[in-house]
């Protein structure tokens, strides 16, 4: 794999607000008012038929009571209705930036011609009318019309459209550089490629899908959620409702309106108003990182995940290994291991081929062509080899050592294979990649690959240890190298000699050990492992194969980006936590606000629960109720955002949350209500 | 307040830890099947009725058959119970020649006895045959509450297991702790009582002339027999109209400690078993921890507001704390300890008048109901009833730490919210809605000791009690035909309705696969948990019920801050 260096970001992180966007949720906030919208939030739903209930009680004030109480009535109507419609804007200003970066993507994908080959020939479509396993023809200058497979040719691609990286990279038919993306550009040469989805169904029209409220599904967690939201709702319908016949009984007669009010501020209406917009920016923010999530679930499977298998090269050592040195067998002269060195890398077309060929020709003067007849054999899992077939009959090799040695005791080589131990296990004890050089029946020497670290991985990996996740590192290197690296690294385990099938084995193991998987990948070999991990994250540059069996894409083709990705997971259920918390725990001054007001007559002795000292019974139920409106309308930004996040243990976590959003629930709504019950009476208002 | 009431408090605090560990221990044996010292002499007998009722004690049932197993023998016991008190009259052991109840008082009684409730509306020394009282409603003591702890062992098996179809055996479960938790204890305990002077015999009521001259009708009957039971299977049903405020029923202090330990011996022990079945401890220990505070905190109210007394009482020139309607042999302190008791489970004995408490510290017993009854809780009932409330703490807690929620390895996901949600609307609706009519119809007023705030108190705290299947009363509150059939009704429902969804829940988490801990799972035992446990249970407890209470003793009280009377 070749992880492509970022040499700029898209303009991303618009600003929270937006004009464009804010003018379109404002109007998209009345839209949502239909009942048949609002039913998909119980919450809601019971806020806006009291509401409803309230106007029409100060509709009858007006006309048949001559007015009485219907200034209160219209104001706690107003109020409520306000309720509605924050929660309305909160869901749409989160849809609008989720549309606004799926936009974004989804500009690349108008008015794109393709030509299809039909029996024939060529004919010329739009792109929309292309359907699944059409083969269509990209010549250079042209847009590639959807997401395909490349059958034929190869060629440099432009994929800044939707990576935001400027550098080329080259797509080819086989491997696991054949697919391309709709909307990128291809820049040089002639492919034909397969198109693997229908309209509508591609990653980006998934994505789309999922910031869009119409067709948003919910979560798991999120049905959870507004069960235990519906839970208390009901529970409050039964302690409201009750009221009533309870003052009777007191001698006092509730009015609806009141009643209507004290419910609504009892009900979970923070977090009911403010839960679908919180889960569209989860999404948003994954969206804004250049990733394309297939489901919600996913985003948040993300936020449980305990481990996480990185490969070693691209995610924790930069892709390119470098040949540092060569050291002769005893017997052989330095120049001879130099020049079968060279010659053996020259169709080497890899980073550690070409790093070879240019250590020789600078510490060797090694220079030469490839002999005629030479046939090259490519470097696979399985063997662990690559070299040349000579014409006549002679091979090279050079590989993991024990595969080499392997291979030339099988060519009659029995002595010869146990040469140059001590350096093989030098190399790799310092972290380095020991490459075994053999000709035939010989082995000629030892190459030194050198393994370069991404910069600040370690500062990563510590993190994630804070979260309570474990890094696993694969490799195919031997355990001696794979160690060595894996403790410069400062991941927590590692997987040495490891084949294709054996990311599959391991994920089935943690899985029944009781953990949750996270990984990355980007050839069809990874498809299965992909598709059995909890969250499987597949590069843009990967196999159509491994998306098809990940479920989420990252555009940027960014093995460390899985780190960001469980962080937006665990920010996502914890906003859902804290504001659940919150919105609980405002009850208390809630009624310590209205009990009061409602029992001022009946009970006069009941002035003494009146600890906010608000000024009058109806000022006390208005504010309470105002403040229940603004809050949603103050915690927009939060949704968005999410709640500050730093990497720690479950329990620190737990405890500060407790203390700010817990009793931070209690404390603010106090300070909120006194306020605005001062500014009402300031204004005269009550 | 003085030292020695913190003191009483303290010493049976230490008690009731200290048996914790060796009960819980024995629990946990028992009903792992393992040997205990008891199984030379019970284990035969235990066989025996096995082998008799065709039971296969190793066949494990599904949470469905658990439950199903639950409400046949729960229904047929109460129609047994039904029969028997419409037919007394024409039993033997029948020497006052009492009459058969009324079809609505009988349905009353035995719904109330078969769900561990014992509301009593009849007073046992005046209505009730030695066999009723012994083959009927001691019966029903020792059932009820062992059908309590066999579910609490279902719940405990359901959320300790992992990827199992099964949460035990109904007919082993039951039989075992009949036989060897139940049985045991009350034999030593009756004996205790009789010690202390109790009677346990069959003799006709005696008339005497006392001290004074006056004459008097001294109560008999097989009393210690059932007062252990009354206590140990929080049962709560005097043998006698004045429960243990008689002392007949509670002779001396040491008595009066001795019930009260009773009462909160098994829910204690229980946690101990909890933890013991989840192989950590401390898990165990945490409930302990949260179900003590509870107490301790609705103790201290409790107390501090009698001990203050009635402001209006002592302009009146008569000082102290308030002593109305408790007995002078047990003071301020014992009698606020066994209100406290008697109302964190699902018991209801009662040693004063709860009715005549300052609004505080009457709203301490109702307060206590209105959480659910979870501080140790009613036998068993205590137990799955605080692992509701864990299940919506570790659900909120998860989300706050950014995980999907798990407890013991389990997640708790959608099934879970729901099934825990469904328990803890059984006590909003079934304690408020019956008020809410009572106060609107003839009937539901008509019997009331006391009108204005108060008498709404007295219909509040009788709805809470019958809900929460603890059977202690605000007095005043009269049995008629509304009040027998409505509150037969709510005890039905607020036993069975919240026991459905207690062991759906535990056949769901039986059937889970555990996830593996890691710093990201953050700790069910650690003190910040605890603080948000008790914080879940205050939010879904009082909130809920902060309105009504308000206007009841929240109000009274404020009134008599301020002089008034009503």
């Amino acid at each position: 794999m070749t992880p492509q260096r970022r040499l700029e970001r898209r303009p991303k992180a618009r600003s929270l607000f937006d004009r464009e966007i804010i003018l379109r949720a404002i109007a998209d906030s009345f839209v949502k008012l239909n009942p048949r919208w609002q039913a998909r939030n119980p919450v809601m739903f019971t806020v806006e038929v009291g509401a409803l209930a309230v106007l029409v009680f100060w509709l009858r004030d007006l006309f048949f009571a001559g007015g009485h109480n219907a200034g209160f009535d219209f104001a706690i109507s107003a109020w409520l209705w306000f309720t509605v419609l924050f929660a309305n804007f909160a869901e749409a200003v989160a849809e609008g930036r989720g549309k606004a970066q799926a936009d974004h993507l989804r500009r690349t994908k108008t008015e794109t011609y393709a030509r299809r080959m039909s029996d024939g020939g060529e004919e010329r479509v739009s792109a929309a009318l292309l359907r699944k396993g059409d083969l269509v023809r990209v010549e250079a200058g042209e847009l590639i019309p959807g997401d395909s497979d490349v059958t034929q040719g190869a060629a440099m691609v432009d994929e800044s459209a939707i990576t935001g990286e400027s550098a080329p990279v080259i797509r080819e038919a086989g491997g696991d550089r054949s697919a391309v993306t709709g909307g990128t550009r291809v820049l040089s040469d002639s492919i034909v490629v397969r198109i693997s989805s229908n309209p509508g169904d591609t990653f980006l029209d998934r994505m789309i899908a999922l910031v869009e409220g119409a067709r948003r599904q919910k979560t798991r967690n999120e049905i959870a959620l507004s069960i235990l939201l519906s839970g208390l709702t009901i529970i409050f319908v039964f302690a409201v409702a009750t009221l009533s016949p309870f003052s009777i009984y007191a001698g006092t007669m509730q009015s609806v309106t009141i009643l209507i009010a004290l419910f609504v501020c009892l009900i979970p209406t923070t977090i009911g108003g403010l839960l679908s917009a919180i889960g569209i920016a989860g999404m948003d923010r994954v969206l804004q990182r250049n990733v394309l999530a297939m489901s919600g679930r996913a985003v948040e499977a993300a936020g449980d995940v305990d481990t996480l298998l990185l490969d070693k090269t691209g995610t924790i050592t930069l892709g390119n290994r470098q040949a540092t040195e060569i050291i002769a067998a005893p017997g052989v002269s330095q120049g001879e291991a130099m020049r079968v060195a060279f010659l053996s890398s020259l169709p080497d077309e890899t980073p550690e081929g070409r790093s070879i060929v240019t250590l020789a020709r600078t510490t060797n003067g090694a220079d030469g062509e490839l002999p005629a007849g030479a046939a090259f054999v490519p470097f696979s899992a399985y063997t662990r080899m690559s070299g040349l077939d000579l014409p006549g009959g002679t091979a090279i090799r050079k590989g993991a050592p024990d595969a080499v040695r392997a291979w030339v005791r099988e060519r009659g080589g029995d002595g010869a294979a146990s040469v140059l131990e001590g350096d093989v296990e030098r190399i790799a004890r310092a972290g380095g990649t020991p490459l075994l050089l053999a000709q035939d029946s010989r082995v000629l020497g030892v190459i030194y690959l050198k393994d370069i670290l991404k910069p600040k991985q370690r500062e990563r990996f510590d993190r994630l240890r804070a979260m309570g996740i474990r890094t696993v590192m694969i490799t195919g290197d031997n355990a001696l190298t794979a160690s060595a690296i894996a403790r410069e690294a400062g991941v927590d385990d590692f997987l040495a000699q490891a084949r294709p099938e054996t990311k599959m084995q391991v994920i089935e193991r943690e899985q029944a050990a009781g953990r949750l998987i996270a990984m990355t990948g980007d050839g069809t070999n990874d498809a299965p492992a992909l598709a059995q991990a909890d969250v499987g994250v597949a590069m843009n540059s990967g196999t159509q194969a491994a998306k098809e069996a990940a479920n989420m894409v990252d555009l940027d083709s960014d093995p460390t980006k899985l780190i960001e990705i469980v962080e937006i997971g665990k920010q996502l259920l914890m906003t859902r936590g804290a504001l659940t918390t919150f919105s609980i725990a405002n009850d208390v001054a809630k009624y310590f606000a209205i009990l009061p007001a409602m029992f001022a007559i009946a009970y006069p002795a009941m002035d003494t629960l009146n600890i906010m000292r608000l000024t009058t019974p109806q000022s006390a139920i208005l504010s309470a109720v105002i403040f229940n409106a603004l809050i949603i309308v103050a915690l927009i930004p939060l949704a968005l955002r999410g709640v500050a996040y730093r990497p720690r243990g479950a329990n620190a976590v737990l405890r500060d949350n407790v203390l700010i959003y817990g009793a931070g629930g209690i404390i603010v709504p106090f300070i909120g209500i006194k306020f605005i019950d001062v500014l009402l009476a300031a204004l005269h208002l009550t | 307040m003085t030292p020695q009431g913190w003191l009483q408090a303290a010493v049976f605090l230490a008690i009731v830890v200290a048996l914790t560990k060796p009960l819980g221990l024995y629990m946990a044996r028992v009903f792992a099947g393992e040997r205990t010292f008891l199984s030379p002499l019970l284990a035969p007998v235990e066989r025996l009725l096995f082998r008799v009722c065709r039971v296969d004690p190793v066949r494990e049932m599904s949470a469905a058959s658990y439950l199903f197993a639950t409400l046949a023998f729960s229904v047929l016991g109460l129609l047994y119970l039904y029969v028997l008190l419409r037919t007394q009259k024409w039993l033997p052991l029948n020497p006052q020649d009492f009459d058969n109840l009324t079809p609505d008082n009988a349905w009353n009684v035995a719904v109330s006895f078969a769900t561990n409730t014992n509301w009593q509306f009849y007073s046992g020394e005046s209505t009730m045959s030695y066999l009723s009282q012994m083959a009927g409603l001691t019966w029903h003591n020792f059932v009820s509450g062992a059908v309590g702890i066999a579910i609490a062992i279902a719940v405990i098996r359901g959320v300790t297991r992992t990827d199992r179809k099964t949460v035990g055996n109904f007919w082993v479960d039951v039989t075992r702790a009949l036989l060897y938790v139940l049985l045991p204890i009350s034999f030593i305990g009756a004996l205790v009582l009789c010690w202390q002077g109790m009677p346990q015999n069959f003799n006709p009521y005696r008339d005497v002339t006392t001290l004074e001259g006056a004459k008097q009708t001294i109560t008999g009957g097989p009393m210690a027999s059932q007062e252990v039971i009354k206590e140990l299977g929080t049962n709560g049903g005097g043998f006698v109209n004045a429960n243990s405020a008689s002392p007949n029923e509670n002779p001396t202090p040491f008595s009066n400690l001795f019930e009260m330990l009773l009462i909160f011996v098994i829910g204690a022990a229980l946690t101990y078993t909890y933890g013991r079945f989840a192989r950590d401890q401390r898990q165990g220990w945490a409930l302990f921890v949260a179900m003590a505070l509870l107490f301790g905190a609705g103790y201290t109210v409790a107390y501090a507001a009698e001990a203050a007394g009635n402001p209006i009482v002592h302009h009146l020139g008569v000082a102290g704390g308030n002593m109305e309607g408790k007995e002078c042999r047990f003071g301020v302190p014992a009698s606020s300890l066994f209100a406290a008791v008697t109302t964190d489970t699902s018991c209801g004995a009662v040693n004063s008048a709860h009715d005549s408490y300052t609004p505080l510290g009457g709203l301490v017993p109702l307060a206590n109901m209105q959480l659910g009854e979870i501080a140790f809780g009613g036998v068993g009932t205590g137990l799955y009833g605080m692992i509701l409330f864990v299940v919506l703490t570790v659900f909120i807690a998860g989300l706050m730490v950014g995980r999907t929620p798990e407890y013991l390895g389990k997640k708790i996901e959608a099934r879970e919210v729901q099934l825990a949600i469904l328990g803890a609307l059984v006590l909003p609706i079934f304690a408020l809605v019956p008020v809410a009519i009572s106060v609107l119809i003839p009937a539901g007023t008509a019997t009331l000791g006391n009108g204005g705030v108060h008498g709404f108190s007295e219909l509040l705290y009788g709805f809470t009690s019958t809900t929460e299947n603890n059977g202690s009363a605000f007095g005043g509150l009269g049995g008629n035909l509304y009040f027998n059939v409505v509150m037969g009704i709510v005890m039905l429902a607020g036993r069975f309705l919240f026991l459905i969804p207690a062991l759906a829940l535990a056949g769901s988490l039986a059937g889970k696969k555990s996830v593996a801990e890691t710093v990201g799972t953050f700790t069910t035992y650690s003190p910040i948990f605890v603080v948000l446990l008790l914080g879940v249970i205050a939010i879904v407890g009082a909130l809920t019920f902060f309105p009504a209470d308000a206007l009841g003793p929240i109000v009274e009280h404020l009134q008599m801050l301020q002089g008034k009377v009503q």
